[in-house]
């Protein structure tokens, strides 16, 4: 400060070092920069699914701008004079009729949607399958409780921009699937009504909806998107990764490679992959052909109509639960509509929401934990998500009863029964069967539970089998206070000994 | 320092002839030649998409040399990282995230007397402040829920079928009683509303012939099904989808969303699926010339449940 005049030294690494030096001058970047360069981040597989989930929203948002500069956000109705020939003439809604023009004749247009389609259900499925990995391997425990919660969050926002976005082309199929969010939107008690004509901007379907989906689905939720996304990477940032046990690793520090120049190679590396791999579905698999759907007519229909994926278990909630409509003092709850689509996804999220407290309270841990669990060796939680995913799975599966029921001939009486059955039976046998599968993999996993026979004989020819000594690890239970088995901090020999698969190389 | 491969170090102590430095490829010539090949196919195809994309070739070549083109190039980058690159593994500590107790000390004060105090010494002005958001926040907020929709009132109960409305078909001709034979269903709506959203959305109905005589589908109904004809409103009961599907033999209107059945001969009842009640049905006669038209409105309101429903 005293030498005012005084030019930034040069540097000995020569214009890059100088205009780094000029950067730190204003900004103050050398040491924080230096130690973000030097961030070490853990390696295994399965912390690449939040980046595909990450790399996801990116090519959404490319994608994305590119066909809002073609989607005209109408309900308007317009003599369609575009390029596609069968639909010459005939009345449509202008966002229809701007996204056939922008698939067919914006060159490169068919492949941008079908990318941004692919892209969303493949962002949706990176999350899910991304939480469950943090769910399976207790990475959500203290201190990163606040992201887990981001986490859900994003994935309802990601479910919901999803349909969103599904309903902006305004085609048959979607209309109707727009028809049911307003039913069902009617259908909570007491302000639905109210709240159904807020949202629609008036009885269905009006002439607003299409317009405000678009706000919604662009502006929106895109803006809450990036600020909970920001926060999930700060605090990822600044609780550091979790990793596995294993050679050298303990809770207090972290294995693995550092930002600058491994991760980022990894990183943009795996980046590509993924835009890739979602432009070749996107250029090689049709998804949402619209054209061949037809611009949306509230008086018809077409048959055997599913849903965007992450939206299949709301529709087979909806279809095999019973006719269950209560009435009484002049009034109506619907609840054949309420209770599946409106109270049972708020329990589903509500659970999840609260798990990492919830568990707190059953297992009273209140340690830190930077080192991930392997999920066998908490057989409750392993099991209880088990049982979680199992019923959803089978929800999933009953959205296609109809489906179902015309491929193998059987009667839909029959499918929606076995449904209805299939979904409380198949998670109560889940529990159990991943409870003691778990149980069974801790036991062959190096003796941790059941130690091994020693099988000799004696002098006199009698076979005696008696129980081998205690080693390293056997007293290792599910959830014990110590959150860290003493184990991992022995020898590599004593590892080895203790039948510790060593993670990494 | 431990020379020991599997041990990590940390970054800033390993020397450049530290075994972590090294790559992990055995041989890193031959690896670096496999990757620079396969980038350079992955630039081909990149390349290849420009000039597909000059010639304006199909949507699958275009994802085709895209897409393969930058997973390719993606393994090419990633490989490098993961062969040519320092292998590790680095270690770096974990600082412990909470403060020290004294740092704490000074962190509570400050917000619990500071902040808190100030609050607490002031109470009417705190509270005034309070009351001053909150009543912002209501105030401001009303306008913006309130602006967004028109209220509910009488619109989901009435529809535009009236006494004496004519029954016509989505081009807009009158339904003769001559038009359908037994087995035959078509979509109706009122006369002149047709083509508006409403109608479609609101007064959409089913119109079925069933028999040759009249037909009864339900007690105190002896007058609505004029010659075989019974006409009900194609809202689903369960969440508004079109009953769009007719099982001919079974006499079963089919909701193709989520597979509600209704008997078309007994008052629209829901014999199956999730739909709670019959669909409404509209009472209709013929008249002298022979064209059917609407008895009056529907008794009930069409389509799902909601609270306002008696």
């Amino acid at each position: 400060m005293t030498d005012t005049a005084k030019k930034p030294d040069t540097s000995s690494f020569g214009l890059a070092g100088k205009a780094l030096n000029e950067l730190d001058e204003r900004l103050g970047i050398a040491k924080g920069g230096r130690s973000l360069i030097d961030k070490i981040f853990p390696d295994h597989w399965s912390f690449m699914l939040g980046e595909i989930a990450l790399y996801s929203f990116v090519i959404l948002l490319l994608t994305g701008v590119f066909l809002t500069l073609y989607y005209v956000p109408s309900q308007e109705l317009v003599t369609y004079a575009g390029s596609y020939a069968p639909l010459k003439g005939q009345h449509v809604s202008a966002s229809y009729a701007s996204t056939v023009d922008l698939t067919f004749a914006v060159r490169g247009g068919l492949l941008m949607r079908q990318i941004h389609h692919w892209a969303c259900d493949i962002f949706v499925g990176a999350i899910v399958v991304h939480m469950a990995r943090v769910f399976f391997t207790g990475a959500f425990r203290k201190p990163r409780e606040l992201n887990w919660t981001i986490g859900t969050i994003l994935l309802i926002l990601a479910i919901g921009n999803g349909f969103v976005g599904y309903s902006l082309p305004d085609d048959l199929v979607s209309g109707t699937g727009l028809r049911i969010a307003f039913s069902i939107t009617e259908s909570i008690p007491v302000v639905g009504t109210y709240l159904a004509f807020f949202l629609f901007g008036g009885n269905y379907p009006g002439t607003a909806v299409i317009p405000r989906f678009f706000t919604i689905h662009v502006l929106l939720i895109p803006l809450i998107f990036l600020g909970l996304i920001s926060a999930h990477l700060f605090l990822l940032v600044r609780q550091k990764h979790t990793q596995f046990p294993g050679k050298g690793r303990t809770e207090n520090n972290v294995v693995g490679a550092p930002m600058i120049p491994i991760f980022a190679a990894k990183a943009t590396g795996f980046f590509f992959m993924v835009f890739g791999v979602t432009a070749l579905l996107g250029g090689l698999a049709q998804i949402n052909p619209i054209w061949q759907f037809g611009p949306y007519d509230a008086a018809k229909i077409s048959y055997a109509v599913q849903p965007d994926w992450y939206m299949g278990w709301l529709d087979g909630a909806l279809r095999i639960w019973p006719a269950w409509e209560w009435t009484g003092f002049g009034h109506t709850i619907p609840l054949e509509v309420t209770l599946p689509s409106v109270i049972l996804p708020g329990l589903v999220f509500t659970l999840a929401l609260l798990w990492p407290g919830l568990e707190r309270q059953l297992t009273k841990d209140h340690a830190m934990h930077n080192l991930l669990d392997r999920p066998r060796d908490r057989p409750k939680r392993t099991a209880f998500g088990a049982a979680y995913f199992a019923f959803l799975a089978m929800l999933f599966i009953a959205s296609s009863t109809d489906v179902v029921a015309n491929f193998f001939h059987i009667s839909l009486n029959w499918v929606l029964w076995a449904m209805r059955v299939l979904v409380i039976l198949i998670p109560v046998i889940t529990y159990p069967v991943t409870y003691y599968l778990c149980k069974e993999l801790q036991a062959a996993d190096g003796g941790k539970r059941k130690r091994a026979n020693v099988v000799s004989r004696t002098v006199s020819g009698e076979y005696v089998a008696t129980e081998s000594a205690e080693r390293p690890g056997d007293g290792h239970h599910e959830l014990e206070a110590e959150p860290v088995p003493d184990f991992i901090e022995l020898e590599p020999s004593d590892l080895v000994a203790a039948g510790v698969r060593q993670v990494g190389r | 320092m431990s020379t020991d491969h599997g041990t990590p170090v940390s970054l800033s102590t390993a020397g450049p002839d530290d075994p972590h430095m090294q790559p992990l490829a055995r041989n890193p010539q031959r690896m670096e030649l496999a990757i620079g090949l396969a980038m350079l196919v992955g630039i081909a195809g990149i390349i290849g998409f420009g000039v597909a994309y000059w010639y304006n070739a199909d949507s699958w070549v275009l994802g085709l040399t895209l897409g393969g083109g930058i997973t390719i190039l993606g393994f090419g980058i990633t490989a490098w990282g993961k062969y040519l690159m320092p292998q590790g593994p680095f270690v770096e500590e974990r600082h412990e995230l909470r403060g020290t107790d004294e740092e704490r000390e000074l962190f509570a004060a400050a917000v619990v007397q500071r902040g808190g105090g100030i609050l607490g010494r002031r109470k009417l002005l705190a509270g005034l402040a309070g009351l001053g958001l909150a009543a912002f926040g209501v105030v401001f907020a009303f306008p913006l829920v309130r602006s967004l929709g028109p209220l509910p009132g009488k619109t989901l109960t009435k529809t535009n079928w009236r006494k004496g409305t004519y029954l016509v078909d989505q081009t807009g001709r009158e339904l003769h009683v001559d038009d359908l034979a037994v087995g035959g269903i078509v979509t109706v709506f009122p006369q002149g509303k047709q083509d508006s959203p409403e109608g479609q959305a609101v007064d959409q109905t089913v119109l079925v012939r069933v028999a040759t005589r009249d037909f009864t589908t339900r007690p105190g109904r002896e007058t609505w099904g004029p010659s075989g004809y019974v006409a009900y409103s194609k809202l689903c009961t369960h969440l508004g989808c079109p009953v769009g599907l007719y099982e001919q033999q079974l006499e079963l209107l089919v909701c193709p969303c989520h597979q509600s059945m209704f008997n078309v001969t007994s008052g629209a009842w829901p014999q199956f699926g999730p739909a709670p009640r019959p669909l409404p049905q509209l009472p209709i006669y013929v008249d002298g010339r022979g064209y059917i038209r609407s008895q009056s409105g529907f008794s009930e309101p069409v389509g799902p449940g909601y609270w306002e429903r008696s």
